[in-house]
């Protein structure tokens, strides 16, 4: 116990390599400083040549900027700008304006689509809602990608007789361009929230598709169109995507009010003197936490989160609330009735079908099967049962081991008292609580007590 | 879908035999089939994959884009062709007489978006450099024309089949209008007819694909978002009757004084979001009551002073946890002074009159009634008749009786649905009350001094 205890607060403070400004965040700093070199350079680079057809630009760079303001905000504190991004790609992947060929170069693609975010960051920023500049980062560096490849070919004859190449050409750099959007974005997740990158990466192609594919469509309809109608274009494709845009803001909105909803109501049961204040708020982010260092996905961690809050409410049928809410203290029997009268709940609000089954099980020992033996257990999805069911499901066992190190150690920050929680699970660990559950509350409780 | 009135079924008759007529006139001569044909089979798909806004009411689709394209491509009869299409949309449900009203109506707003086209100076046929910008304004009035026809037509479809019981009230409530979201959106999306019909001279038959992804996509957030709200209701609902875990006699207490408010709210005329606004007030009214320690509630005596305020301060509870829910602003003060009194001496403030928050009063009467019809540990549940005098008698003193008036011509309209006796299970972990703080006949005691 004073092995572990003594030894890692000591460890962070003598770590050479890690100084305060790089324990987080180092991602999203070279992302930036990449993004930033790049932009210099093209900046003036159009300064010295000049900016060639100004009035394209200058609509592209109101497109974009407008765009920017109309910034939207998707599911799992995600920001995009699907406008702003659809139309950046449009401009660098823009061959003819009705009749009239374009001349610019990649670099005034960059120019423009820079300053165009800019400007359409700025109201935010009055307001005092400043842009996530790696989000931002993110997208110049796909625009400029697209652009620096598609602007010495826009010119080329070939590209020019066979349309069919062109249209080729043209869908599949958009692919690309979402696809890296995707893989940055992950990885600046996996730097922000510990998070394994091919879960990640999965997880963000899922919440990204859908709009993504709005966006690349968008993009190649107005690069095509303007061949048409001329810049008209813009003004004619901006209301469809607006609208698409809002169904999205709707569907973002009342997710998020969910997860407010189901924290407030979670509340319930510390009012009542059922759990400690702030219990369910503080397994839950534990638990969530765990789950992440397990590889578990988006969507199952989202039940998790869910589960996690709600796990408490079946005490609010006890008589008397238990001293302190500590669950652990009471008899097996009673736990488990508790867990299903908490079930029996929340199953009534029929979507959330897998979380009751999560808070079922919240109490269930972990049983040394094969499964275990083989190392396995802690890394199979909660949902997906394969041959005899191994036990209590994933999020349960999560749920079970938050929940007893919070009961054990509460609101208290202090790192002794935390480590000793953690050794007190690991013994227990043969029969109660999952290996591999433990180990990761461990690595994440570590986690925490270096960054204080 | 029930009888239909003489009103409705002459008005279906008229548009579909204008439509026929309409159409069957011509010209057919110089009619580009290959479009028709392919917008029609655009249509028949976009319509497949309508979205249900209202349970075997009302569908949306992206087919407008599509019909609009057909304006410009193939003129007015061709663009009515296309809309007849619609006929051939696989989808269940609607019933016979729906198809056909709504397939002549599609016809005949195409039509009339295609003479509009004409009327303001448009040309038939695919647009190339030379018609932009000139083309924007005869398809601009194309498309106010068309979506306004769509929402016209049915606008008074609905209004003449409207269920009978909406047709005494006055109101001009959310059942009958459509929304004027959905105005927009269909004019959004009637700008992708211009772009399909623009790109087609560039990237022929792909491009009018391309333009369905960015559609179908919108659609598919719309019903994540109509899915997400079920889902949200659902999970509000259960978690209240966690709080009611507490009594088995009140269980479904919150969903019914839901029910309740939401009879007054239509009744007195109120706005469609406050009405929905209403309706999370009275789930979530008691949420409150887990401040108050169970040994209190269960208490069969008289309670004392201490005691008393806890039961007084659940509203203030309640009210804690449920603003940190962004949306309910309007619903947190009527929760917070639901058992305030018209004469002023309610709690927690002891407001009086207008000074008591609209949805207060609203929640006040709604929860006293179910209280009264009730079973509880003290006594069975009393008739509706009983409690409307009840409610008449406190109507001024404690209840606002406008409310009451409204509440009970309701009740005599629509009936009150009581709740079931319960059986309560020989688990001896569920608690149970002795005094009811909502029931006027039965109001706490209090012991004046210790």
């Amino acid at each position: 116990m004073t092995d572990s205890a003594g030894r890692t607060p000591a460890h962070s403070s003598r770590d050479p390599r890690r100084f305060p400004w790089q324990v987080r965040d180092s991602g999203q700093l070279l992302l930036v400083v990449a993004a930033g070199v790049w932009l210099v350079a093209a900046v003036a680079q159009t300064a010295a040549e000049g900016l060639r057809d100004p009035r394209i630009a200058i609509a592209f760079g109101a497109l974009i900027a407008f765009g920017e303001v109309l910034r939207l905000n998707l599911p799992g504190d995600r920001e995009t700008a699907p406008i702003g991004f659809a139309g950046a790609l449009a401009y660098a992947l823009l061959i003819k304006v009705g009749a009239h060929v374009v001349h610019y170069s990649a670099e005034q693609v960059v120019t423009v689509a820079t300053i165009g975010m800019i400007i359409g960051a700025l109201p935010h920023l009055a307001v005092g809602r400043p842009a996530r500049v790696s989000g931002m980062a993110v997208r110049l560096l796909c625009i400029a990608c697209v652009a620096y490849t598609f602007r010495p070919l826009a010119g080329n004859s070939a590209v020019e007789k066979h349309w069919g190449l062109a249209v080729t050409l043209m869908t599949a750099l958009t692919v690309i361009a979402l696809l890296l959007e995707a893989v940055l974005t992950a990885l600046l997740r996996v730097d922000e929230q510990r998070a394994r990158f091919r879960v990640a990466l999965v997880d963000e192609m899922r919440v990204q598709l859908p709009l993504g594919a709005a966006v690349g469509a968008s993009a190649l309809l107005i690069a095509f169109a303007a061949e048409v109608m001329g810049l008209a274009a813009l003004a004619v494709f901006t209301a469809p995507l607006l609208v698409t845009q809002v169904a999205f803001r709707r569907y973002a909105g009342i997710r998020a009010t969910y997860l407010q909803t189901v924290r407030a109501l979670a509340k319930v049961t510390e009012i009542g003197g059922y759990v400690e204040a702030g219990h369910s708020e503080r397994v839950s982010r534990l638990g969530v936490a765990i789950g992440r260092e397990l590889g578990i996905h988006e969507p199952q961690l989202l039940e998790l989160e869910y589960a996690a809050l709600m796990h408490d409410i079946g005490q609010l049928s006890l008589h008397d609330p238990i001293p302190g809410g500590a669950t652990v203290l009471v008899s097996r029997q009673d736990q488990q009735r508790i867990a299903e009268l908490g079930a029996d709940v929340i199953q009534q609000a029929q979507v959330l079908g897998s979380v009751a089954e999560i808070v079922r099980r919240q109490n269930e020992p972990y049983r040394d099967t094969d499964h275990a033996a083989n190392g396995r257990a802690g890394l199979v999805p909660s949902s997906k049962p394969s041959g005899p069911p191994p036990g209590p499901p994933l999020s349960s066992r999560i749920i079970k081991a938050a929940n007893a190190f919070d009961d054990l150690v509460g609101s208290s920050l202090d790192p002794g008292r935390a480590a000793a929680a953690v050794q007190r699970l690991r013994l227990d660990t043969a029969s109660e609580y999952d290996p591999a559950t433990v180990e990761a509350l461990s690595r994440v409780v570590n986690r925490r007590s270096v960054m204080l | 879908m029930g009888k239909l009135s003489r009103a409705a079924l002459i008005y279906i008759g008229a548009v579909v035999v204008s439509a026929v007529v309409l159409v069957a006139r011509g010209p057919f001569a110089g009619l580009r089939w290959q479009y028709v044909v392919f917008l029609g089979i655009l249509v028949i798909v976009s319509e497949s994959r309508a979205t249900q806004l209202r349970k075997g009411q009302l569908t949306w689709s992206s087919s407008s884009a599509a019909m609009l394209a057909s304006v410009v491509l193939v003129g007015p009869v061709g663009a009515a062709i296309v809309g007849a299409c619609t006929a051939l949309g696989l989808r269940r449900g609607p019933h016979l007489l729906q198809r056909v009203f709504n397939t002549a109506m599609y016809a005949l707003s195409a039509y009339l978006a295609g003479r509009a086209f004409l009327a303001f100076g448009g040309h038939v046929g695919l647009p190339d450099e030379k018609s932009f910008p000139a083309i924007i304004a005869p398809f601009a009035a194309a498309a106010l024309i068309l979506v306004a026809a769509n929402h016209g037509l049915l606008s008074g479809v609905l209004w003449l089949t409207r269920p009978r019981d909406q047709m005494s009230s006055g109101s001009s409530g959310a059942g009958v209008g459509l929304s004027a979201r959905l105005l927009l959106s269909d004019l959004g999306y009637a700008a992708y007819g211009l772009l399909m019909a623009a790109l087609w001279s560039v990237v022929g038959f792909f491009a009018p694909l391309l333009v369905l992804i960015p559609l179908f996509v919108a659609r598919w957030a719309v019903t994540q978002f109509a899915e997400q709200q079920k889902a949200y209701e659902a999970t509000v609902g259960a978690l209240c009757q966690a709080v009611e875990t507490k009594d088995f006699y009140t269980r479904g207490h919150s969903d019914r004084v839901s029910r309740g408010s939401v009879m007054i709210a239509r009744e007195i005329g109120m706005r469609g979001e406050r009405v929905e606004a209403i309706r999370y007030a009275g789930m979530l009214h008691d949420v409150g009551k887990l401040g108050v320690p169970t040994k209190v509630l269960q208490k069969t005596g008289k309670l004392t002073e201490e005691e008393y305020s806890a039961i007084q301060l659940h509203p203030m509870r309640g009210l804690d946890i449920v603003r940190e829910i962004g949306f309910l602003d309007e619903a947190l003060a009527g929760i917070m002074h639901h058992h305030e009194r018209i004469d002023g001496r309610g709690y927690p403030m002891g407001l009086a009159g207008d000074e008591i928050p609209e949805f207060a009063r609203v929640l006040a009467v709604a929860d006293a009634f179910d209280s009264m019809t009730s079973t509880r540990s003290y006594r069975g549940a009393r008739p509706v008749a009983e409690a409307i005098e009840e409610l008449r008698k406190w109507s001024g003193t404690q209840f606002d009786p406008a409310f009451v008036d409204a509440f009970v011509a309701a009740l005599k309209r629509e009936g009150w649905q009581l709740s079931e006796p319960p059986v309560i299970a020989a688990d001896d972990l569920a608690a149970v009350t002795a005094q009811d703080h909502d029931d006027p006949g039965a109001p706490l005691r209090v012991i004046d001094s210790l």
